[in-house]
């Protein structure tokens, strides 16, 4: 598809709207819809549709499959930390009111840094999927 | 009165696209229609004012496993197999019966099911009054699925992740590496 012009054109103008919109998912969706899942596919959808359009090869410079299975990792390290550190803080596990300086403010931090691991994690292997596929299809 | 028009219509358009499915050979053409299905799901969720749920549909089922597939279909590609559907070597009757048996009991099923958004249904007098009346007092989260998918069942939502990671490595691990050539490669090769 590298001499479609007007795909280049048209995708080039959506994907920085698309990358903007997975971001106001992930940080908006404590007061409308959406969160960490639906943010994280949306942002790997952007970068597929980059990788679609301008090839797997340019997409992979962007972002090397290495960086995307450490931040696979990194999601649930840091979902997982958070309730460590609420436990630290001397809650329960994933108990976020202890975070903060109050219930409210600690449960905010909380949802944030796991919604945050969730958006991380979601994006990083579905374009870790995308990519073994593609990779797969060709070497043969 | 304009919810339940809506919701017909899109329940027919669904009945359609099943069928149309059905009548499908091409495999190219039978993922497009999985697609509009996700899609037409979505918009039945967002009439049942479950926006988080439509979001998700509309963003995976519509979008990437639609991706997902169509690279299946590329990844099996070859010159030779023209891609269409094979006609089943059986009579359809065995299945078409043990389907419409299925169906009929699940449907004599759901006449013991509450209606559907009946308050009193005990799906909704367990613990949601306490998530729907607190959740604000407890987190000033507004948006309540947020609330008990993140906070009152962070939990679940950390195996959720688990899981997903999981099948990251899984396909890391089935199709991520380089493929060993076989010995007949080799010998092409050389």
């Amino acid at each position: 598809m590298k001499h479609n012009l007007i795909l280049r054109i048209v995708s080039k103008f959506l994907i920085p709207f698309i990358f903007l919109f997975a971001l106001y998912v992930q940080f908006h969706g404590d007061f409308g819809p959406g969160g960490g899942f639906q943010a994280g596919v949306i942002f790997s959808a952007g970068l597929i549709l980059y990788a679609l359009v301008f090839g797997i090869d340019i997409a992979k410079q962007i972002i090397p499959p290495t960086l995307l299975r450490l931040f696979a990792s990194l999601g649930v390290l840091i979902y997982a930390g958070t309730g460590i550190a609420s436990l630290i803080a001397g809650g329960n596990y994933l108990e976020y009111g202890v975070l903060g300086s109050t219930q409210i403010a600690g449960q905010h931090l909380g949802i944030l840094l796991i919604e945050f691991g969730v958006g991380l994690t979601v994006m990083s292997v579905m374009l870790i999927m995308f990519f073994a596929f593609t990779e797969r299809h060709k070497e043969d | 009165m304009i919810e339940v028009i809506v919701n017909i219509t899109l329940l027919i358009l669904l009945v359609i696209l099943a069928f149309a499915i059905i009548r499908m050979r091409s495999l190219f053409t039978v993922i497009m229609l999985f697609s509009g299905f996700s899609f037409l799901s979505a918009g039945l969720f967002v009439v049942m004012d479950a926006v988080d749920v439509a979001f998700t549909e509309a963003a995976v089922g519509a979008g990437i496993s639609t991706i997902l597939m169509l690279a299946t279909l590329a990844l099996t590609y070859s010159p030779n197999i023209v891609k269409e559907e094979e006609h089943p070597a059986h009579k359809p009757w065995l299945p078409l019966f043990v389907v419409c048996i299925t169906g009929a009991l699940l449907i004599y099923g759901t006449t013991d099911l509450p209606d559907f958004g009946d308050p009193n249904a005990p799906a909704q007098q367990h613990v949601a009054p306490y998530y729907l009346g607190k959740s604000m007092e407890d987190t000033g989260v507004p948006n309540v699925v947020t609330t008990v998918l993140a906070s009152y069942r962070g939990f679940d939502t950390l195996g959720e992740v688990t899981v997903i990671f999981t099948a990251g490595i899984a396909v890391l691990l089935l199709i991520g590496g380089r493929r060993k050539k076989t010995k007949q490669e080799k010998q092409d090769e050389t």
